[in-house]
């Protein structure tokens, strides 16, 4: 008996409704499952005290301050690189083999994966230029490795900005740097913001190329090169070790929760970017 | 919106000086803080944090670094001087002894497995065997039928290299058993996997994992102390010439009877 | 425009141009530190040796990486395997069938699973899927499968959205022209609009692989770490990442650039997949 086309067409769908629905559960059940193990166990205190017996008591101010730290120094040195760059490639020349193997270097950057980047950072700035596990060969690794996503994202958002608004600034008689700062980039801001807060998420999530970076100490970083924790680096250690179940949940709903409204907060201002233009 | 941008990039980089200008101090202007790095053994090191934490409750004018890293890292980091004191869980081989080496404990390797495991006892071949692959199933132990699931820590590892010169001797760690890379992750595969089998610090034993006798003697302090269980290892702090007076005092901590006293509570074996 | 100006505008250019070729220097420079450092190795022991040796025991002379290029292959085609389908449907139920509602709740959760550090993947699976691994199938739950079903979750986003990508820019009128020769939804979809955008799928499954393969910390906490290759799904294996990572902070002199020599192996995998996946996009942008 052959089964009429228009029954497979409604079956297909159902089983696509279904199939989309358990992609969403996947996601729900993670984020309820670190929700509830873990916000009994966050409180003023676990934020802001430092953890003690190895991280089984106490809390996680030290690794929270560690990836404030190195989320914002890298940004501070990669925005300058990689808004620069993207400025370079869109405004300042033509398409031409010189942007073709800028291009091409960015890409390749953007894939090389975290645990190269732990190894060369390893390498490079904690052993040959003797700056040891430190914050500083942990922030100058990540500023490498956010370099092409700034890139990208500053590309995208100056290359959206209308053809007239220049037009009209050089036709008023304004240089191309003016132009650029004060027309084309407060245009783009949003979106290069967006990818400002992406690469903030990425460091904040990222603990291959830290933990051979950055190392691992418990102590609070006070100095560039001072060795330190993120929270994801902590969170590794503690769910490894299997020192403490409780604060290993603790600090994941930190970590996950930070992304979380990182994400939000740039998926705010890229729509700020979509009303803008529609 | 081009004004909050510049905001919050005044603000970054006004962060940033901060961190650069801080130097070596705390971030209360405390001034001179002394700082001791202590690099090596991971099995060496949750005992050294420890011996830290109640260091510096009494002097808090120190700050004492701990990374771990591996004995042979540790060694390593020494010879370099990049450390004020080195961490090992293995004794120094001939090309090392060049540094000073400081007993601070012994510490027993026990073969550990899950508390369901009604097994008590093996001999030495038998954890050699098993280790190296001729044992496979519990059931040749007097068990259930069931796949071991043996756990071995990475090459590298002062407690392996320990594990595989007093038990192991000449034979060789099969490939197919799993690695995990510190103590704390081997008790954690042992104290969930009920069919599970690994060597962890004596220390580490507890309600979650069991230590297993061998040949009929049991893995407890009072064994090695009277030198009935041998599998021995002592933990080392290496210094690379005479360390200097403040990293000497932390030295005499550990060494004294409020220090042994610490790691005895952790189910070291103090030298006292 | 007066002199001092274009002076300014020339240095500025100067100085832009000095930004972007950072990318290049520091592309230079992680490949030449990577390779100094893990060449000399593939000398002193041989290529062959290397990459088709069986035996990993570098502190006694054995550099052999082959059962991990294997296990690094294998997990990642179990990753496919589980990730694939599932992805790909969702990209197809997201361009074709899902109302506004649906994509504004799809889009940001696919967007919060991506933000997800895979270190949480990994105790996850360490907590959930190896126990029920074990207990349901056998072995230590430590095992390809594990692996395999965590690694298949990370990558979905990845193949969702090019996947999207690829199926939303099939023209309108391959559609409309099929319906209206009188097949159904699901017909057009699988005979006309798959096909269509079969260079860009592809794309998006490549790209998924390379992210397979190159993470690190999900693995080494599901995968088991050993060192044989694996004869059944529910066998541990050690992965090219995961060799690095264990032993790096241990390892001195030739083990260590042992683990560079693996690196470097790594590397050359990854990026011919990048290369190959970015090749594949740009084709299709072009048509």
């Amino acid at each position: 008996m052959r089964i009429r086309p228009s029954t497979i067409d409604k079956l297909v769908r159902i089983g696509f409704n279904a199939q989309a629905f358990f992609t969403v559960s996947i996601l729900v059940v993670i984020i309820t499952i670190i929700f509830f193990k873990g916000f009994t166990h966050v409180n003023l205190e676990f934020i802001f005290s430092s953890p003690e017996d190895m991280g089984r008591q106490g809390g996680i101010f030290p690794s929270i301050f560690g990836t404030i730290l190195l989320a914002l120094l890298s940004i501070v040195f990669a925005t300058p690189l990689g808004l620069g760059t993207a400025i370079f490639l869109t405004e300042y020349t033509k398409e031409s083999a010189f942007t073709k193997i800028i291009r091409f270097g960015v890409e390749s950057l953007a894939g090389i994966p975290s645990i190269i980047y732990g190894l060369f950072g390893f390498i490079f700035f904690v052993i040959k230029l003797k700056m040891g596990w430190s914050l500083l060969s942990g922030v100058l690794t990540m500023t490498i490795m956010i370099l092409p996503t700034i890139i990208r994202t500053s590309e995208e958002a100056i290359k959206s900005v209308p053809r007239n608004l220049r037009i009209v600034s050089y036709s008023l008689g304004a240089t191309r740097w003016e132009t650029v700062t004060k027309v084309v980039l407060t245009s783009a801001m949003p979106g290069i913001l967006t990818g400002v807060m992406l690469s903030i998420g990425r460091v904040v999530g990222e603990t291959a190329a830290v933990i051979f970076t950055m190392g691992s100490s418990l102590r609070l970083p006070t100095s560039l090169m001072d060795s330190g924790r993120t929270m994801a680096v902590h969170f590794y250690i503690l769910a490894r070790e299997g020192i403490s179940m409780d604060k290993a949940y603790a600090t994941a709903l930190v970590l996950v929760l930070s992304i979380t409204i990182i994400n939000v907060f740039a998926y705010y201002i890229m729509n700020k970017v979509v009303s803008r233009y529609s | 919106m081009k004004q909050t941008a510049r905001i919050f990039y005044i603000l970054f980089l006004l962060i940033g000086m901060l961190t650069i200008s801080c130097g070596r101090g705390s971030i209360e202007g405390k001034g001179n803080n002394f700082t001791i790095t202590i690099a090596g053994s991971t099995s060496v090191m949750p005992f050294t944090e420890k011996l830290a934490e109640y260091f510096m409750l009494d002097h808090p004018d120190f700050v004492i670094n701990v990374q771990s890293g591996g004995s042979t890292a540790g060694v390593q980091a020494c010879i370099n001087k990049t450390v004020d004191i080195g961490m090992s869980s293995r004794n120094l081989k001939d090309d090392e002894k060049i540094l000073d080496a400081i007993t601070i404990c012994n510490d027993g390797i026990a073969a550990a497995i899950h508390p369901k495991n009604p097994i008590t006892n093996l001999t030495m071949q038998q954890i050699r065997d098993i280790f190296n692959g001729r044992i496979k199933n519990w059931k040749e132990l007097g068990w259930i039928d069931r796949k071991i699931d043996a756990v071995t820590r990475e090459e590298g590892s002062g407690t392996r290299g320990a594990f595989e010169e007093l038990i192991m001797e000449k034979n060789e760690i099969d490939d197919g058993i799993m690695v995990q890379d510190s103590n704390g992750s081997v008790k954690e595969v042992i104290a969930t996997d009920p069919y599970a089998i690994g060597y962890i610090s004596l220390g580490l034993l507890d309600e979650r994992i069991k230590g297993l006798s061998i040949e009929g003697i049991s893995p407890t302090v009072e064994n090695i102390k009277a030198g009935k269980y041998m599998i021995v290892r002592p933990f080392l702090y290496l210094t690379n010439g005479k360390p200097g007076d403040k990293v000497q005092s932390f030295i005499d901590f550990v060494l004294s009877k409020d220090g042994q006293k610490i790691l005895k509570k952790e189910g070291l074996i103090d030298i006292l | 425009m007066t002199v001092i100006t274009f002076k300014k505008e020339q240095f500025i250019k100067f100085v832009l141009m000095a930004f972007a070729l950072s990318s290049l220097i520091f592309l230079f420079l992680i490949f030449a530190f990577i390779l100094i450092e893990g060449l000399p190795l593939f000398h002193k022991i041989g290529l062959k040796n290397i990459i088709f040796g069986f035996k990993w025991a570098p502190t006694k002379g054995s550099f052999g990486i082959f059962p991990m290029i294997v296990s690094s292959f294998l997990v990642t085609f179990g990753a496919l395997v589980i990730g694939g389908p599932m992805g790909l449907s969702c990209a197809v139920y997201l361009s074709e069938y899902s109302g506004k509602k649906m994509k504004m709740l799809l889009k940001p959760a696919l967007e919060l699973l991506a933000g997800i550090p895979s270190v949480v993947y990994g105790f996850l699976g360490v907590i959930y899927i190896v126990p029920l691994v074990r207990n349901c199938l056998g072995g230590s739950g430590f095992s390809l499968l594990a692996t395999a079903i965590i690694l298949g979750i990370m990558i979905l986003p990845t193949i969702i959205s090019i996947s999207f990508d690829a199926i939303t820019s099939v023209p309108k009128n391959f559609r409309e022209g099929s319906l209206a020769m009188g097949a159904t939804k699901w017909q057009t979809i699988y005979k006309v609009v798959i096909p269509s955008a079969k260079s860009g799928i592809m794309a998006g499954f490549i790209l998924g692989m390379g992210r397979a393969i190159g993470e690190t910390m999900a693995v080494i906490m599901i995968a088991g770490n050993a060192l044989k290759i694996p004869t059944s799904i529910l066998d541990p294996l050690r992965t090219l990442t995961g060799n690095i990572a264990l032993e790096l902070s241990y390892a001195t002199g030739d083990h260590r650039m042992g683990l560079f020599s693996t690196g470097v192996v790594l590397l050359v995998i990854i990026m011919t997949l990048n290369y190959i996946a970015n090749f594949g996009i740009k084709k299709k942008r072009l048509k």
